[in-house]
């Protein structure tokens, strides 16, 4: 959390000028927006700036303050960024708007892809896709001449090749770190090996043959990784690559452009997208979907002038400007070599990730908090299972879901 | 002073008091008795996502909380007596590991993993503070009076950084292949990863605590060492002390009161340790009561919060720094005591 945090509030932009070059129409409209800080996000609120009058907010922590700042009446912001799990929480609230009248009046554009309904109402407008493939250093790979593996034994194979020369650190990068990006790891690991995380009334159902098959996988893979694992997170494993310390590591299709950014890149032109290894079932990922939605706790008229805004900020102007910076949803997006990890790995079937589960966020959580103990060697993984339905089991109780 | 006139002057301060730490403890308590939670619907529900070839609509049926006329979620609040101080202590948990003889499945419940690593930490870090603490201020003491000044401040830079930023600083000086960890593989010929296990993380947490908190002590022990009594001081000298004795026998029972005091606020301060995990990200490793308190009060992806759990946390956290002020505060009042008599 706190590197990307500074890294982040330095980055909080506060534009309020009236320089709307590059924007259909002014806007007279004090508007604020929340929402992550990576560098998708970082175009579609620079190209939003562009109507003047819009104060961005980027926080890679934007979902601990989202629901209580959209709940607020006036709510803090009038524009929010989600994704598919932190649309939730404000859903539930009922602290976002059905947009139907405003997408019929000015966003005849969108692609019916990009409307996401829920019960037949518009409640966000999607721009990217997102999960975690594969990426690995073409050179290291054929220099061994190793197939591009598309199992997680042949992961282990290629590290055990990489392992015995001395190019790079470690073979493997993962985002381990503990918390949410391991939560993250096992629920790839256990979706790919096609396992369910809830049995009946959200009851948990993790420990189990799968669940145990999944953690062992995982922990394999942490004998070729940066001691240090369990710190490290997506920014982290991305200096990894870009620095030529790690080989291989499945990471987000977001990250995928910054392999190649001359600037801070070492390895420019090195590092290849596959699909993620895929599990006994299908690919060992999740798909995800960001997107913008706008606060019930302000007036028509703001809500008009946002959705306005919003409009500018996911036009085809912005796409083409920045096509690699994600895997976009919007008319313009050429899909290029950045992409073509995260497309393959939805061909090879990743599952959505589980957020419409209710009891999902206190599943994440548990995970989150109760796999490390299994990976330093503290616990063995039917315990540490077992642990982890009973961390959930307590906290969905006490949220009254059980 | 007139009881009038006395008043007066704490009345400010003990309403402040009442307003601020009394009250909002209060309402933690009770919160701890209470389990306040959403009214859910089950409902079918229709979800039209994108994926990467299209949208995809599914229909699920969903625990939904029910959202009242006034636009806010609908929630029952019904009390439950120690049921949250149960869920935290986890002593069915408890009973299994004694059963099995085992320390290693008494480590595994959150609340005693996070007891044992902040009883460790303040009671490792407590001697090894005022130990430092009176080293500086010795040093502070004997250096010449025209560099006394910017001594001071260089010495006093620690405690002025904000703790998460020091925190922070020490991190990227050990994390992956930071200047210290480079020079310690360089030195020692050896890969060494200080984040790779819980014994390196918690000296460095010990070790930053150390150096952000021993300034303080340092410069009340100073404050203290002006008004040592130079007359006895010179006797001493006159009696064939040596150094070690002077310290011993005139130096510290002066400065008693004040390690009294730097102990109390050092128990309270570093019981509640936080920053260290958060900023050394030791969570997978080692965790406190504190980051326990946090961890229960973080919104989970769904929007949930364990606030019931949250508040009896926190009231074990009271109970544990009064339980460990005991002895001090003891230590005091008979001192007191035998002084007025």
């Amino acid at each position: 959390m706190t590197i990307k945090k500074i890294a982040t509030t330095i980055a909080i932009s506060l534009i309020s000028s009236s320089i709307w070059a590059g924007c259909a129409f002014e806007n007279n409209t004090e508007l604020k927006s929340l929402t992550a800080g990576f560098d998708a996000w970082k175009a579609v609120t620079n190209s939003m700036a562009e109507c003047g009058n819009v104060t961005s907010t980027l926080d890679q922590d934007f979902k601990d303050k989202q629901p209580d700042a959209f709940a607020a009446n006036p709510s803090l912001y009038q524009i929010g960024g989600v994704s598919n799990g932190t649309m939730v929480p404000l859903l539930n609230a009922g602290t976002i708007r059905p947009l139907d009248d405003l997408v019929s009046k000015y966003g005849g554009h969108l692609k019916p892809s990009q409307l996401i309904k829920v019960n037949g109402k518009i409640m966000a407008i999607a721009m990217m896709v997102n999960n975690q493939h594969f990426m690995y250093r073409e050179d290291v790979l054929s220099e061994f001449r190793i197939a591009v593996p598309t199992t997680y034994d042949e992961v282990l194979a290629a590290a055990a090749t990489i392992a015995k020369y001395d190019v790079v650190d470690y073979p493997l990068g993962g985002t381990y770190k503990a918390g949410w990006n391991l939560g993250e790891e096992f629920i790839n690991m256990y979706l790919g090996n096609g396992g369910s995380f809830f049995g009946e009334g959200n009851s948990p159902s993790i420990n189990n043959a799968t669940g145990i098959a999944s953690l062992e996988t995982m922990k394999d893979l942490t004998a070729y990784m940066d001691p240090e694992y369990l710190v490290s997170d997506s920014t982290y494993v991305q200096q990894q690559f870009q620095q030529g310390k790690v080989a291989m590591a499945n990471l987000w299709a977001s990250r995928a452009g910054a392999m190649d950014n001359a600037e801070e890149s070492q390895v420019v032109g090195k590092v290849i997208m596959s699909s993620a290894p895929t599990g006994s079932a299908r690919a060992s990922s999740t798909n995800w979907w960001d997107g913008i939605v706008l606060a019930t706790n302000m007036t028509d008229e703001q809500a008009d002038a946002a959705f306005q805004v919003v409009m500018e900020g996911l036009d085809t102007e912005m796409v083409q400007a920045n096509n690699d910076a994600a895997v976009w949803l919007i008319d313009g997006y050429v899909a290029g070599a950045a992409a073509a990890g995260a497309i393959a790995t939805a061909d090879n079937g990743a599952a959505p990730y589980p957020s419409s589960s209710p009891g999902m966020g206190a599943m994440h959580t548990a995970l989150g908090n109760g796999i490390a103990a299994f990976l330093t060697g503290d616990k063995d993984a039917a315990t540490a299972l077992a642990d982890i339905e009973a961390a959930y089991t307590i906290a969905a109780t006490e949220s009254g879901l059980m | 002073m007139s009881p009038k006139t006395f008043l007066a002057f704490i009345g400010p301060s003990i309403v402040m008091m009442v307003l601020f730490i009394a009250l909002p403890l209060a309402s933690v308590l009770k919160q701890s008795f209470y389990v306040t939670q959403p009214v859910y619907e089950i409902l079918e529900v229709e979800t039209c996502t994108p994926n990467f070839t299209g949208q995809v609509c599914v229909v699920d049926i969903k625990t939904i909380p029910i959202i009242g006329e006034d636009g806010i979620m609908k929630t029952k609040t019904s009390f439950v007596g120690f049921l949250n101080y149960q869920n935290v202590l986890e002593f069915p948990r408890v009973i299994t590991a004694f059963a099995n003889n085992s320390w290693q499945q008494f480590m595994a419940i959150d609340f005693w993993k996070a007891l044992r690593f902040t009883l460790s930490f303040t009671l490792i870090t407590l001697p090894l503070v005022l130990f430092f603490g009176l080293v500086i201020a010795l040093c502070i003491n004997n250096v010449a009076k025209s560099i006394r000044g910017p001594v001071i401040f260089i010495s006093l830079l620690p405690m002025i950084i904000t703790p998460v930023i020091g925190a922070l600083a020490i991190r990227w000086l050990f994390i992956g292949d930071g200047i210290l960890t480079a020079f310690l593989e360089w030195w020692l010929v050896r890969d060494i990863a200080m984040f790779g296990q819980a014994w390196t993380i918690e000296l460095m947490m010990m070790f930053y605590r150390v150096w952000h908190v021993a300034p303080f002590a340092g410069i009340v022990f100073y404050a203290a060492l002006q008004t040592v009594n130079q007359d006895t001081v010179e006797s001493a000298i006159i009696d064939g002390a040596s150094r070690w004795q002077k310290l011993r026998y005139v130096i510290l029972p002066h400065l008693m009161p004040l390690i009294v005091f730097v102990t109390l606020i050092h128990l309270m301060d570093s019981y509640r340790v936080f920053e260290e995990v958060v900023g050394f990200s030791s969570q997978a490793h080692v965790i406190s009561l504190q980051w326990l308190t946090y961890d229960f009060l973080m919104l989970d992806q769904t929007g949930n919060r364990s606030i019931s759990r949250a508040s009896a946390s926190a009231m074990l956290t009271m109970i544990g720094i009064i339980l460990l002020l005991i002895p001090v505060l003891r230590g005091v009042w008979i001192d007191y005591k035998g002084k007025r008599l």
